[in-house]
């Protein structure tokens, strides 16, 4: 699991703000959105890296740049070792074969008018892998592989007749059909029922064995993670404050903000109680995001420093990095 | 948590929805008593009938939806058979309900003082404008929003600040029964994790018994009291909270317990139940989870198991008769 599959290097997203009827004409200038603020980090060939934050934390729009979904503002995304704005025409599409998506919402990712057969064979035909009986065969192996049997007898079905899990598994199929080997799944269970999402996490990973896949893991569920991530990284505004293997930051959280998520999870018994009492506020807004630690204003740990200092990644060892002064003096 | 005569008792309820194919029963044949001062959670995959069954006790179902039989009584008196003016009176001023999307129960074209206007006057008549706004005033700062907020808009809010915007509104005629419906599931895990916190600082500070509905067990474990698991319509499990987390007797609690992450249990992987939930329409003879339960026995598929207590909880489950 060492050789290096996708690398991000100083990933940026700053969205231009729409000028409203109420434009402010005292801010000179275009204000932005700092969706992305300059975030780095790579993935091994069949890894499953989790990127965990609150909403607004700048998640999706990461995976969407990395996809090239979404052209940065500034930074780079490297697909083993070659620089993905490098590529175009054909090489382009030919690298949209390998890196797939799998999206947070089946019911808003399916077409209703698109019977499951229709929807799984499409990217092989728009991509031109297959056609006619082959696409169909290729279809249904897939259909099978993800559990959608018996998949002659589902093929011909609409997304409104199948079960919600059916449904989630209909989109994993879709992703998979090009044989991808890198995989964004942008909260893939998050609008699954509690007995649904223990069967997609299980099939997500079945699929990385039997496919040898490499996910970004996107979820502001950090207890997921735990049955799936090797590694974690923890976004708050834009920017990454903790990443490392995803046992080690469980067990030994440095950033204040990882210690409230993983405060904040619920704990399915009665008697436990939380220790820390939850921060006050919301996620602030990334249009202008507080000075120096933008977690400073909801930190129980805040010193008047925080406020001056703006914060970077250190390195403690075995890839656990942290990005607050405080905690890894 | 005062063990007389309940608050709410429902009593055999039924809940219809016709449609084109037949007829939906969302609830079928509930019966359940609710204590002062208590929080019941109400759980149960998507589709059992949990937002059916809250919306049916201060009667805001919409049609077609209807109360085919049943009686839901509030302190002995029946709110099926109530009159047009009792119920509007027992709705807000005694019962209050909180809706599943904060967004879509707020209106965009009025100021948030605007609604609590409304809400003040629309009960009672003869308070001012100005006395509405103060007592809102004291509501939000129990919250934790600043009263100037009381000008702004909707979307000048975040999804935390609207949802708390949402509670004020059911407190401000002093409810005594709150019925909040999934307020948590639009938001993240420390937004949730602080409204959680507010509402058991509600509940002391307003004398509040609560009806709180989520999907997620693991969300109501600290603050229930007691739990009623739902399924395909009916009640699968009721009782203590502790107990049903230690002893869950239903194999579909079982099940459910079993696929909640528990980040603080070293278990490699979740466990996953089989199947998926019961058509509505036209539900399994017997017991309604038995195409999907690991135990089912010959009776399972011929009887509706009646709640049979153990454990000092109750189960329809024919495993404890
Ligand atoms: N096209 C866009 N134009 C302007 N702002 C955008 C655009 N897309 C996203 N944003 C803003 O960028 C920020 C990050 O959004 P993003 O969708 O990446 O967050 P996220 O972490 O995926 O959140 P969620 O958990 O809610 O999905 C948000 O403030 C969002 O409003
Ligand atoms: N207006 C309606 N017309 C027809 N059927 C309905 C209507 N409203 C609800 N139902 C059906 O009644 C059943 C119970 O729905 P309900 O909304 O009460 O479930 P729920 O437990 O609240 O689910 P969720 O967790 O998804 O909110 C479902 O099968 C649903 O499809
Ligand atoms: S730098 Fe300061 S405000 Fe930021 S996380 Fe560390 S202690 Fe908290
Ligand atoms: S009654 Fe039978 S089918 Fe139903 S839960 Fe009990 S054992 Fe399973
Ligand atoms: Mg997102
Ligand atoms: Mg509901």
């Amino acid at each position: 699991m060492t050789e290096e599959l996708i690398r991000v290097e100083n990933l940026t997203m700053h969205f231009p703000l729409q000028k409203g009827l109420l434009a402010n004409i005292f801010t000179k200038g275009k204000r932005f959105v700092r969706a992305v603020d300059g975030v780095s980090f790579s993935l091994c060939k069949g890894e499953v890296l989790g990127l965990v934050g609150e909403s607004g934390s700048g998640k999706t729009t990461t995976g969407r740049m990395i996809l090239r979904l979404l052209e940065p503002t500034s930074g780079e995304v490297f697909y083993r070792g070659r620089a993905v704005s490098s590529y175009a025409g054909r090489a382009m599409e030919d690298l949209r074969e390998k890196m797939q998506v799998i999206f947070q919402d089946p019911y808003a990712s399916l077409s209703p008018r698109m019977s499951v057969g229709d929807a799984i064979s499409h990217p092989l035909l728009i991509h031109g892998l297959a056609k006619g009986s082959g696409a169909r065969d290729r279809t249904l192996a897939m259909m099978e592989a993800v559990g959608l049997s018996p998949a002659e007898f589902l093929y011909k079905k609409y997304p409104h007749q199948l079960s919600g899990g059916q449904r989630q598994r209909v989109v994993i199929a879709r992703a998979l059909v090009t044989e991808p080997d890198f995989v964004v799944a942008d909260e893939p269970i998050a609008m699954a029922d509690v007995s649904v999402r223990a069967m997609i996490l299980e099939l997500m990973i079945r699929c990385r064995e039997m496919f040898d896949l490499t996910y970004l893991f996107i979820t502001h569920d950090l207890a997921t993670c735990k049955y799936i991530c090797d590694r974690i990284a923890i976004m708050y505004l834009g920017k990454i404050v903790e990443i490392g293997p995803m046992k080690e930051v469980f067990a030994n959280p440095v950033h204040p903000y990882t210690a409230t998520l993983l405060e904040a999870i619920p704990v399915p018994d009665p008697r436990y109680r939380r220790t820390h009492p939850m921060p006050k506020g919301e996620i602030p807004s990334p249009i202008n995001p507080p000075p120096g630690c933008a977690f400073h204003p909801r930190c129980p740990l805040a010193e008047p420093s925080c406020r001056l200092n703006e914060q970077h990644l250190v390195d403690l060892g075995s890839g656990h990095k942290a990005a607050c002064s405080l905690k890894t003096l | 948590m005062d063990t007389g005569s309940p608050m709410l008792s429902l009593e055999d309820l039924k809940v219809e929805f016709p449609i084109s194919i037949g007829t939906v029963t969302a609830v079928n044949g509930v019966s359940l008593d609710l204590f002062q001062g208590e929080v019941m959670g109400l759980v149960g995959e998507s589709g059992c009938g949990k937002s059916t069954l809250g919306l049916s006790i201060p009667r805001l179902l919409r049609p077609p939806g209807r109360i085919a039989s049943g009686r839901i009584l509030y302190r002995g008196r029946d709110i099926v058979r109530m009159g047009k003016r009792e119920l509007l009176s027992l709705r807000g001023s005694k019962i209050a309900m909180i809706f599943q999307d904060p967004l879509t129960s707020l209106n965009p074209l009025y100021s948030i003082g605007h609604h609590f206007v409304e809400t003040v006057r629309a009960h009672d008549g003869r308070v001012s404008r100005r006395e509405a706004l103060g007592r809102a005033a004291s509501v939000l700062e129990s919250l934790g929003i600043a009263a100037e907020r009381l000008d702004e808009f909707p979307h000048q809010m975040s999804g935390g600040m609207r949802q708390r915007i949402m509670i004020g509104l059911a407190l401000i005629l002093s409810p005594d029964l709150l019925i909040a419906d999934e307020p948590t599931t639009a938001l993240d895990v420390i937004v949730e994790a602080q409204f959680l916190d507010l509402l058991d600082v509600l509940r002391k500070q307003y004398n509040l018994t609560i009806i709180l509905i989520t999907h997620n067990l693991g969300n109501v474990a600290q603050l229930a009291d007691r739990i009623t698991v739902m399924y395909g319509g009916t009640i699968a499990e009721v009782g203590p909270a502790q107990s049903i987390f230690d002893r869950p007797l239903h194999p579909y609690t079982q099940g459910l317990l079993a696929s909640i992450p528990n980040i603080r249990l070293d278990e490699p992987k979740l466990k996953t139940m089989a199947g998926s939930p019961p058509d509505l329409v036209d539900p399994p003879a017997g017991c309604v989870f038995h195409p999907r339960c690991p135990q089912v026995m010959d009776t399972c598929r011929q009887d509706r198991p009646p709640l049979f207590a153990r454990n000092g909880h109750k189960a329809a489950c024919w495993l404890y008769r």
